[in-house]
């Protein structure tokens, strides 16, 4: 009884997630009918608000690059074990390496030079605040649940105290940085369409877009095609294995945890260079959060990240259509739907196991 | 210097006005983690308490209904952490965001689709709140030099929920040291298998375990919107269950050690809005985010081992599996 229960492989991977996700999904729609709404009609909503026209696909896009950034800095530490909940943080300090970067380079240098630049400021940045919290739990055994959770409090009064006293453009009140030079920003998907000549409505979503599909294919060539891949999953699963394999856990530990937090970093390219085109307060809005409920429903696979943070994008733009046709649903809507698919695919992930099981065991009788 | 003594006795009053809610969450925390379930969901206890407990009270015109619904929803969401990661073994950490998400969400949906005020519930009247109470001769023992202005500002004219959170205090500490549930609890936290072979139910001492935590984090979210303000506002715990939390982690999963760690913390938290744009001699203005920061910054240092060592209940983190067939 006790015993995991083993299903075959398509069930695992295809059925038990979609139940999980329906699940959540279903949970939400009571909450939606008791407010009384309609759910299907909220549901129609949001996809017309997220694919309806080409603006809102951009829109949608736009969140998705964020989303699949902190989805795969959460994955890649699971890989190895390791709860990053510091995701947020990590994307905040990474977008203040961009912010630097661009800062002291932007008169002098053009976008394309400067991304490079910009994604080492990113990585570095965001890299080492998650590395910190990594060497702790490596070598002084200190929760990594705890430390990322409390570095994210910790970026938050530093980026106030940096913006508010330090960074703020003279004569201004609004704690934010000075604005880029325009020759520094990324360029717009519509800037981008219409040097072939199609034209498309203006929304966030720029090049990054393509970064973060980039970085999802290199994520999973780097986890299942390289030894640090394979470093990397032999500690999450069993660390004495890894030292009999002649793996140093610690070392591995503290590199997947700057890892994690490099790939969080770089929603300050998608935010900071890409869309604000200036340091300010609180432009993670809860991205890195988010990129937990995306890697647990996906999986942790980048493409079910990819796929997951498609569907969160669907969420947070559809969900701003919430406001103005319904009464009682506003787009908060789409955090509880966040938790409930936390709850589901993450901590209640094995709650249908014995149902399908028994169910798998009454239409397929034992096959010898 | 009777200003500058009044201006300390003044910050110690806030200081036990912000610690009472992270002194409640905190004890929460350690009933819990003491039974080996890690609770990071204490932050979404208290904000889910904190919003039925004002739109109770706003309702029914009584803060004791609003405590009372305070705490049954917060036992609740206790009762799902433990049907998740008691019952269904699942992640325990994962189970905690997803509270806390969920509830960050449904009391901004639920206060905008009940009150219609951008999530805010109605302000409470003096008559719904838990308001301040003179202790006897608490104006008479004003003259009194030095202990008199003490007695009046500081320990007098608190609301009864203050007063409740300093009394759980010692409370804890007779139950986890002094009584037999306490040693089961312990026991559960450290080593489960042995409590089993005892005889005694692992999930039914964990579940207790986090009914008195909800308990613990409905009182400290009631504290919030009915006592500390006069309504409910969104995201109105604004991380006092993770500094709770850290407080916790700060008093070694200890009673009396925590209750300091939490005062420190309420201190700390006073002193930054006191110094608020204040210019000080030599130092100038004083960056306060950095008192912000300084719980987080000590708890990290702690956890490295830096100044002491935190060792967190054995058994914390990893549900119990009975037997392997």
């Amino acid at each position: 009884m006790s015993q995991p229960i083993k299903l075959p492989k398509w069930v695992d991977v295809g059925v038990i997630p979609a139940l999980n996700i329906l699940a959540a999904l279903a949970v939400s729609a009571l909450v939606i009918l008791a407010l009384g709404e309609n759910p299907i009609e909220a549901l129609d909503v949001m996809l017309y608000g997220a694919f309806g026209y080409d603006e809102a696909i951009g829109y949608t896009l736009y969140y998705t690059t964020n989303f699949i950034f902190t989805g795969l800095a959460v994955a890649v530490a699971f890989h190895a074990g390791l709860f990053n909940i510091g995701g947020e943080g990590q994307a905040y300090i990474g977008g203040l390496g961009v912010g630097l970067v661009i800062l002291a380079l932007d008169g002098l240098l053009p976008w394309y030079a400067l991304l490079p630049l910009a994604m080492i400021g990113a990585a570095l940045f965001g890299g080492i605040w998650a590395a910190v919290p990594g060497w702790l739990q490596a070598y002084r055994g200190s929760h990594i649940v705890i430390t990322t959770i409390m570095f994210n409090f910790i970026a938050s009064a530093l980026m106030v105290y940096l913006l508010v006293n330090v960074m703020i453009k003279p004569g201004q009140m609004s704690p934010e940085s000075r604005e880029f030079a325009e020759s520094a920003w990324l360029p717009m998907a519509h800037q981008m369409f219409a040097v072939i000549g199609i034209d498309v409505s203006r929304s966030p979503l720029n090049l990054s877009f393509v970064l973060a599909l980039i970085a999802s294919v290199l994520v999973a060539i780097f986890i299942w095609r390289t030894r640090w891949g394979y470093a990397i999953r032999t500690v999450g699963r069993n660390e004495t294995a890894a030292i009999y394999a002649g793996i140093d856990p610690k070392k591995t530990i503290f590199w997947t945890m700057a890892l994690s937090g490099m790939l969080a970093g770089m929603v300050g390219i998608n935010e900071i260079m890409g869309v604000q085109h200036k340091l300010l307060l609180n432009f993670t809005a809860g991205y890195g959060f988010t990129g937990i409920a995306v890697a647990l429903m996906g999986r942790n696979h980048p493409i079910g990240i990819v796929l997951a943070s498609l569907l969160f994008g669907t969420l947070y733009q559809g969900g701003a259509e919430l406001d103005f046709e319904f009464e009682q649903i506003t787009r908060d809507m789409v955090i509880v739907i966040q938790g409930f698919i936390i709850l589901f695919s993450g901590a209640l992930a094995y709650m249908f196991n014995p149902l399908v099981a028994r169910l798998i065991g009454r239409l397929m009788p034992a096959r010898g | 210097m009777a200003d500058t003594y009044l201006l300390i006795l003044l910050t110690l009053d806030a200081t036990l006005r912000v610690a009472t809610p992270l002194i409640l969450a905190a004890m929460a925390g350690l009933f819990s983690e003491r039974s080996g379930v890690i609770d990071i969901g204490l932050e979404g206890k208290m904000l889910a308490a904190a919003f039925a407990a004002a739109a109770t009270a706003a309702v029914t015109g009584s803060a004791w209904a609003g405590l009372g619904m305070g705490i049954s929803v917060s036992i609740g969401l206790a009762l799902l952490h433990g049907f998740a990661c008691i019952t269904h073994r699942g992640d325990q950490v994962i189970s905690g965001v997803a509270i806390n998400v969920v509830a960050a969400g449904l009391t901004i949906v639920l206060g905008i689709a009940w009150f219609h005020q951008g999530g805010r519930t109605p302000t409470l009247d003096a008559s719904a709140r838990f308001t301040e109470h003179a202790l006897p001769f608490a104006d008479a023992a004003r003259s009194i030099p030095v202990i008199g202005p003490l007695y009046a500002e500081v320990i007098s004219g608190h609301n009864i929920l203050v007063y409740l959170a300093l009394a759980v205090v010692p409370l804890t500490w007779w139950v986890v040291y002094r009584t037999r549930f306490g040693l089961r609890l312990r026991a559960v936290g450290e080593n489960p298998a042995a409590v089993d072979t005892a005889g005694i139910s692992v999930t039914g001492l964990r579940y207790s375990a986090l009914v008195i935590a909800g308990t613990l984090c409905g009182i400290a979210g009631t504290y919030l919107s009915t006592a500390h303000s006069a309504a409910f506002v969104r995201d109105m715990t604004a991380g006092k269950g993770y500094m709770a939390l850290a407080a916790m982690i700060f008093g070694k999963w200890k009673p009396v050690p925590t209750l300091f760690a939490c005062l420190l913390f309420g201190f700390l938290d006073a002193m930054a809005v006191r110094l608020q744009g204040v210019e000080l001699p030599v130092i100038g203005i004083f960056p306060v985010q950095l008192l912000q920061a300084l719980p987080y910054i000590l708890t990290v240092v702690l956890l490295a081992g830096f100044i002491g060592k935190a060792i967190a209940p054995k058994a914390s983190g990893t549900p119990y599996v009975k037997e392997r067939t």
